[in-house]
């Protein structure tokens, strides 16, 4: 089976995220009010081919522990579905 | 004979020319290594110079650290021989694992190219053995992801394990503990984000990388292997 996999990396909550800072700060002389919490990320697609869901979320999922992510500064968050 | 120190060349590295010559003015014969060898070599200390190691791509030193020669480079580690990371050798030193912590992007997102006051914190690694502790160096940083992190009970460990090697005296980028270099717990291997290897003549504005790079030096005639 193949699965197509999205992978979104953050920094983990209480890293400093100025990039995120930099971007909130800029939204109000555009005349976007009320927005907070801005936090900048980066997004991976790739397609796993494996034998069922489970295993192929173990792949997936070791490969954005072990790549994508850098676990000491950011956490990873995964979704999958078949094609 | 002199020792052999070899310079690890990545794809995109762009300091290894600068750190063989300011290891030579040191005292030292400086050779070349390529990242793809699974082998080092006979030499008596190696250095992961600054640069762009695989483009930087996805993050500094993340794609460097599966370099092939990355594995000989640990076992050197692990047997006590000097390993010293420079700027983007650094990054590559935190990604594989041989230091603790990592390097963000710098505080308000500058990229920094200046000569900076540095305090040597430790004598006891293999960078700063010849030098006081206390004693002020002028080098300069180069860099973009230099604020060094880690979790509070690393930086606790840090701080307790006299590994804490050199920090800025203003702090540049937003390092935690205005840190500039640490050590691993037995102090061969060294990761710092200011390059020595351009302090090494008064003509270049400071001589005060040579300190290092002769601690380095001293360091392999002490190593066992």
């Amino acid at each position: 089976m193949k699965f197509r996999a999205r992978v979104e990396v953050q920094l983990r909550a209480g890293i400093a995220d100025p990039e995120g800072a930099t971007i909130e700060r800029a939204l109000p002389a555009l005349g976007f009010d009320g927005v907070a919490h801005v936090r900048a990320g980066r997004s991976f697609s790739f397609e796993v081919e494996a034998p069922d869901e489970g295993s192929a979320r173990t792949t997936a999922t070791e490969l954005a522990d072990r790549l994508l992510a850098n676990p000491v500064i950011e956490q990873s968050r995964l979704e999958l579905e078949p094609i | 004979m002199a020792p052999r120190i070899g310079v690890v060349v990545f794809p995109g590295s762009n300091c290894e020319h600068d750190v063989v010559r300011g290891v030579e003015a040191a005292g030292a014969e400086g050779v070349l290594l390529w990242h793809g060898d699974t082998q080092l070599g006979a030499v008596d200390a190696v250095v992961l110079p600054g640069g762009f190691a695989h483009g930087d791509y996805l993050r500094p030193g993340a794609l460097a650290r599966f370099s092939p020669v990355m594995e000989a480079v640990a076992d050197f580690a692990r047997a006590g021989g000097p390993v010293i990371g420079i700027c983007n050798g650094f990054q590559v030193l935190t990604e594989a694992g041989l230091l603790p912590g990592a390097l963000q992007k710098n505080g308000r997102l500058r990229f920094l190219c200046e000569p900076v006051r540095l305090v040597v914190v430790s004598t006891a690694s293999v960078l700063t053995s010849t030098s006081m502790v206390g004693d002020e160096l002028v080098i300069p940083i180069n860099h973009f992801s230099g604020n060094y992190t880690c979790d509070a009970e690393t930086l606790l460990r840090l701080q307790s394990e006299d590994r804490i090697v050199l920090r800025y005296a203003d702090n540049p980028n937003g390092s935690i503990d205005a840190i500039a270099g640490i050590a691993n717990e037995a102090g061969n291997v060294v990761g710092l984000m200011p390059h020595p290897e351009r302090a090494t003549s008064a003509l270049l504005g400071s001589e005060d990388g040579l300190v290092l790079l002769r601690s380095l030096v001293a360091a392999t005639a002490t190593k066992v292997n």
